[in-house]
């Protein structure tokens, strides 16, 4: 299990192929890569500075790495976030799952991103012209988190 | 007597995160407790002071508690040396 947080860029390709490497059991390898987008709620964004809550972060993602075993049938997981400075276009996240079967990885890596959106603490300030402002938790998050059933 | 507490006052760590630290000036404290509590009591105590920590702290206002890096109901109990965390909906990922 890889959980990272860091504020150096990350290779997504590097990740998953180190999930990969030496288990011949998988035949699937789900990667997805959140970015910073351009624009939100209308206003130009210009950087975006995320910040977390050093002790629990670490805590709060491997509960949601060992859970999304639990659920799911994978091989591997691995989740790395990055905090400090980020500008539109850089990666923020990286959730990579392998499992013998396409099924269970693409069901991990939404699973472990839906918990992730609501139970880990990290914390965006955009700027934007208009100044900074700090971004506003989104319903449609806690939506998906309350798709999967709870245990 | 060696190991007899220093006062008869026991504190807690409390941490301010995100926006919650901006507007408190602050990113932790130590908070005196004079017996076990909970979590909503320190809420409360925390939204007397008035200012900034009654327009953040206010009933209704969207506020996590975390007790030892757990997430935590208003009813969890706080002990002398736990660390209480208050901060914003999360917004990751």
């Amino acid at each position: 299990m890889t959980v990272r947080i860091q504020t150096a860029p990350f290779d997504a390709q590097a990740e998953a192929d180190a999930l990969r490497r030496g288990d011949m059991d998988v035949g699937a390898v789900v990667t997805f890569v959140g970015t910073v987008r351009d624009v939100n709620d209308g206003d130009a964004v210009t950087t975006l500075e995320l910040e977390h809550y050093p002790g629990m972060t670490e805590k709060a993602l491997g509960a949601i790495e060992a859970e999304a075993r639990e659920r799911f049938d994978v091989r591997g997981i691995a989740i790395v976030h990055r905090v400090g400075k980020l500008a539109p276009g850089d990666p923020i996240v990286l959730v990579a799952v392998t499992s013998a079967h396409r099924g269970a990885a693409f069901d991990a890596c939404r699973f472990v991103m839906d918990y992730l959106k609501t139970r880990a603490p990290f914390w965006k300030k955009e700027r934007t012209p208009q100044g900074e402002r700090w971004v506003e938790a989104r319903a449609a998050d806690d939506d998906a988190a309350a798709t999967w059933s709870p245990r | 007597m060696r190991g007899a507490p220093a006062t008869s006052v026991s504190v807690v760590k409390l941490v301010f995160l995100a926006r919650l630290r901006e507007a408190f000036g602050a990113s932790h404290e130590r908070f005196a407790i004079d017996a076990p509590t909970t979590v909503g009591a320190i809420r409360a105590s925390l939204y007397a002071r008035g200012g900034p920590w009654a327009a953040e702290l206010a009933p209704g206002r969207a506020v996590r508690i975390a007790v030892n890096h757990e997430l935590a109901r208003d009813d969890a109990p706080v002990s002398p040396g736990d660390e209480v965390a208050f901060f914003p909906p999360v917004t990751g990922g």
